[in-house]
């Protein structure tokens, strides 16, 4: 019965994607072709996050280059969204700090963990509110690139100055970013830089930075690691303020040999030796193809991007254009082959339904990605999160399941209730307060991740559907079935979707479907 | 079809061969079912970050270690002493019932050839078990699981919990992430058994996930008059996850907490996080010791309350040990071999493997390596599984003494 079911829907489904393959390959995928609906959807979810209607009717038209030209260019340095006043808090002095008694020592990391949880649903409100979510995006490319966390960072100003840090540079100089993020004080801290000294060196940071910012894996010597090691003793933090300055009592100015050459190299000197290697333009070209095009990244296809991402000095622009424009970006079989992170998945949901929040929800949103797996600011470790396929194991798919169950529930109260659904945070009470998910209890997990979070989220799915020219109750005919299966799905769906159903039920299935978890 | 046919359509499944006879988890006979295959179960606990062992299993009486650690090393009047020459962390007390029951084996001086110092490519060696300049895709229990499939009683092939990351059932076990199987069970419904051969690996996955979470969640429901196990767990993530573990094994029992034959999981994997100790060591290494004593011991109640305490064999790993010389953050950077933790009813309970001596270190300050990591996965294969441990590891590699004959 399932099996028969599932014939006839693959029937329905591929045929127009089959059809849509003929007319590209007829069309050799001239460049020049202007972007239809779907393309221009494709294009800004694959770059950021869902893109609802409005976003992406003034992409329909363009040509693929002018359409990524237009996305680059809308690039941002600063989030639009205001912080909480506490950013520019000074730390408390050592001799504060020493003070404190056992109480205060308490209430203080209380504190700490309170504002990292509104530093989460600050960005998470700048990740929905965005004109730009490819900055976002790239922020967050970065964030796991050059992770820092609330595990070493005891204070959230810092890791609030490394993300305007890696926001300014998102699309700019990598080079600039990997200088800056390496003396950033939330780094130095949590890569042991700060504490490292002539004499016996503190090798984290010197491993790392070779091993997972710029070189990658087997282009280095553990010697190198080493020697490398000795350069940048020194950069330091004044323990006071935590900001960052360089000690030249505790720097080793003694010759040192990084990748076969030597001299008397200080930090900053041996980063230039690393960006001068050519695996440094091509590892970098490299997590940007998994990240936007797919997880089997082809060093073909890679190396000519690489070396105009290095002519250029590392304009990050221009890698990004590179990729956008080649032909594997847009290539039919490789859409539907990413995994959506937590927060694409989250922050997808919200700007590409168009539902509505209230001030304090972003915070229950970030619990929401947190509880997929992807504590903003607290990456599990140095390497970042691991992504990709790894985003989904029994308990997060669950986790995801159920947050679009309660999505539906919360329209069905809407329906059911009007009153309370114009009440401005009820209109979803308990929506997200179900039981919470089965979380994963590493150490990442604080105990707040226990708390529910009470997200006034509304879905508005009369308003929704209406742009598809459809109502919840009625049932849509084959061609608006397939509409709504390219406005939520970058592939068609893999499971049966019984026929005859309402819209509002087969909206809810395309979404329940495994399809949904990928872009 | 079933993920396994997928698998092997798609030309992904590599051709392993086993012994069957040696084999017994299809076995009719009950006692013979006991004695080896999957009705054993291995529990692996990932002490992630790489464990300092100098100061876990502490060599004493070397003149070295005094020098080398004038900061963070144990004092002597503190290591609880094993032997002449070896002693304990402290705060691993709680396992000395075990080890003078001698069903606890510590075996020393464990990594592998040319030892990798990096977080993520050593502990891919560890999962894959591979060779220093070998690329593996899959776990090696992917392999074993592969080569001996886990009976279609079981729930699942593995269990795992504390971490998202698959580790040894990377690409391709079936294995189950969770914490609560109540709420897992609750949850599940809103998953769907999908028969369907898909190309794109991302959905492929997907759709496994989805057909475990259907399978696991109706064999680890939990039952109207279920054992109840009466050992109190720890508190903290870990001691939580332990307690999940104990109760997957639970639900897959009688009511009077007896396991059933062909039914149960192969493996459970817990994760230990924290013991990447570059900055000081000494409070968190030893709350994090505490930690898996403590957890090591309420496992043992569990089981043998289960009856299960000979059928399951606990064994912890980690990407690699840390420098003999401390730091100058009163702690360890990376380094090569560690001491790892066997426990269980049938262990052949001591010291095992090659004690470190400091005043033999290689270039870099790190010791050599006196095990190989596979002898202890070809142990767990062959005398514990009854399997052909050359199929899964690619080659010949001699078995510890670790189990009872």
């Amino acid at each position: 019965m399932l099996t028969s079911a599932w014939t006839a829907q693959a029937a329905q489904n591929n045929t127009p994607r089959q059809m849509r393959n003929v007319h590209r390959t007829e069309a050799a995928a001239v460049d020049s072709d202007p972007l239809d609906a779907t393309d221009a959807r494709f294009l800004l979810t694959r770059t950021g996050f869902e893109a609802n209607a409005s976003e992406v009717a003034p992409y329909i038209g363009m040509t693929r280059e002018q359409a990524v030209d237009a996305l680059l260019a809308g690039a941002r340095t600063e989030a639009a969204t205001p912080p909480p006043a506490w950013v520019t808090e000074p730390i408390p002095s050592v001799e504060v700090r020493r003070a404190w008694t056992q109480d205060e020592r308490r209430d203080d990391q209380r504190e700490q963990g309170r504002r990292y949880e509104e530093l989460r649903g600050w960005w998470v409100r700048e990740m929905v509110t965005t004109r730009s979510p490819l900055t976002e995006r790239m922020t967050l490319f970065w964030h796991d690139h050059f992770p820092s966390g609330e595990d070493k960072t005891h204070y959230p100003q810092l890791m609030f100055r490394q993300n305007a840090l890696l926001r300014r540079d998102a699309l700019g100089n990598f080079g600039d970013l990997l200088h800056a993020v390496s003396k950033d004080p939330a780094m130095l801290q949590y890569l042991d830089g700060a504490g490292s000294r002539k004499g016996r060196p503190n090798e984290n940071f010197a491993r790392e930075v070779m091993e997972l910012f710029t070189l990658g894996e087997g282009h280095y010597s553990q010697r190198d690691v080493t020697e490398a090691a000795r350069a940048y003793t020194g950069w330091t933090l004044d323990p006071d303020t935590l900001a960052y300055q360089f000690n030249p009592k505790i720097h080793d100015d003694g010759d040192k040999t990084v990748l076969g050459k030597m001299g008397n190299f200080d930090g900053d000197q041996v980063l230039d030796i690393l960006l001068a290697q050519p695996e440094t333009a091509t590892f970098i070209t490299t997590e940007l193809w998994r990240e936007f095009i797919s997880d089997t990244p082809d060093p073909a296809q890679i190396a000519p991007v690489a070396e105009r991402f290095r002519e250029s000095h590392y304009d990050i622009k221009t890698a990004l254009r590179g990729l956008f424009l080649s032909e594997a970006f847009w290539d039919e079989r490789n859409r539907g082959v990413l995994v959506k992170s937590p927060a694409e998945f989250v922050v997808g949901a919200v700007r590409g339904f168009d539902l509505g929040y209230g001030d304090q929800d972003t915070t229950a949103l970030a619990a929401q990605v947190r509880n997929f797996g992807e504590n903003l600011f607290y990456p599990p470790n140095v390497k970042g999160w691991p992504g990709g396929e790894n985003w989904i194991n029994s308990t997060t798919l669950l986790a995801r399941k159920q947050f679009i169950e309660q999505l539906f529930r919360a329209t069905e109260a809407h329906g059911m209730h009007p009153a309370a659904a114009n009440a401005k945070t009820s209109g979803m009470s308990g929506s997200m307060s179900g039981p919470m998910p089965n979380m994963m209890t590493n150490a990442a997990m604080k105990p707040a991740a226990m708390q529910r979070p009470h997200a006034g989220l509304r879905f508005d799915l009369d308003a929704w559907l209406a742009q598809y020219n459809t109502t919840p109750d009625a049932r849509p005919n084959l061609s608006m079935q397939l509409q709504l299966q390219r406005a939520v799905l970058a592939v068609s769906p893999a499971d049966a979707i019984e026929p005859d159903v309402t819209s509002s039920a087969y909206l809810r299935a395309l979404l329940m479907d495994p399809a949904y978890q990928l872009k | 079809m079933n993920r396994r046919d997928f698998l092997s359509m798609t030309g992904a499944a590599g051709a392993f061969a086993f012994a069957p006879t040696a084999f017994a988890a299809a076995s009719p006979h009950p006692v013979e079912m006991r004695s080896s295959g999957y009705g054993n179960v291995l529990i692996l606990v990932e002490l992630k970050g790489g464990n300092d062992g100098l100061n876990t299993v502490i060599p004493f009486s070397d003149p070295a270690y005094a020098t080398l650690r004038p900061g963070i090393g144990i004092k002597r009047e503190q290591v609880i002493q094993l032997d002449q020459r070896t002693g304990l962390h402290p705060a691993m007390q709680p396992l000395m019932p075990l080890w003078k029951d001698r069903q606890l084996a510590i075996v020393q001086g464990v990594s592998y050839p040319q030892p990798n110092l990096s977080h993520f490519r050593s502990i891919e060696i560890w999962d894959t078990g591979s060779r220093s300049d070998q690329y593996l895709h899959e776990g090696w229990l992917t392999r074993t699981f592969r080569a001996q499939p886990v009976p279609t009683g079981f729930a699942a092939d593995a269990v795992v919990i504390g971490s998202a990351e698959m580790g040894p059932l990377a690409n391709g076990a079936r294995a189950v992430a969770l914490v609560n199987p109540a709420q897992f069970e609750k949850q599940a419904r809103l998953a769907t058994p999908i028969s369907l051969k898909e190309r794109n690996p991302a959905l492929a996955h997907i759709l496994d996930v989805e057909n475990e979470i259907v399978k696991a969640a109706d064999r680890l429901r939990p039952r109207a008059g279920q054992f109840a196990l009466k050992t109190q767990f720890p508190g903290g993530a870990f001691g939580t996850s332990i307690k999940t573990a104990m109760q997957v094994l639970a639900a897959t029992d009688t009511p009077a907490g007896v396991p059933q034959t062909g039914q149960g999981v192969a493996v459970i994997r817990l994760t230990l996080n924290g013991f990447d100790t570059h900055q000081n060591q000494p409070g968190q290494q030893a709350a994090l010791l505490k930690q898996l004593s403590d957890g090591m011991v309420a496992m043992r109640s569990a089981l043998v309350e289960l009856g299960r305490w000979n059928e399951t064999l606990i064994m912890t790993y980690a990407e690699f040990g840390r420098r003999p010389r401390e730091n100058q953050s009163n702690g360890t950077d990376h380094g090569t071999v560690a001491p790892h933790f066997v426990m269980g009813g049938r262990v052949n309970g001591g010291l095992h493997g090659v004690a470190p001596e400091l005043a033999r270190l290689d270039g870099n300050g790190n010791l050599p390596v006196g095990v190989d990591f596979r002898q202890m996965y070809a142990t767990v294969l062959g005398p514990w599984w009854g399997m052909n441990s050359t199929a899964v590891l690619g080659q010949k590699f001699e078995t510890l003494p670790l189990l009872r004959a």
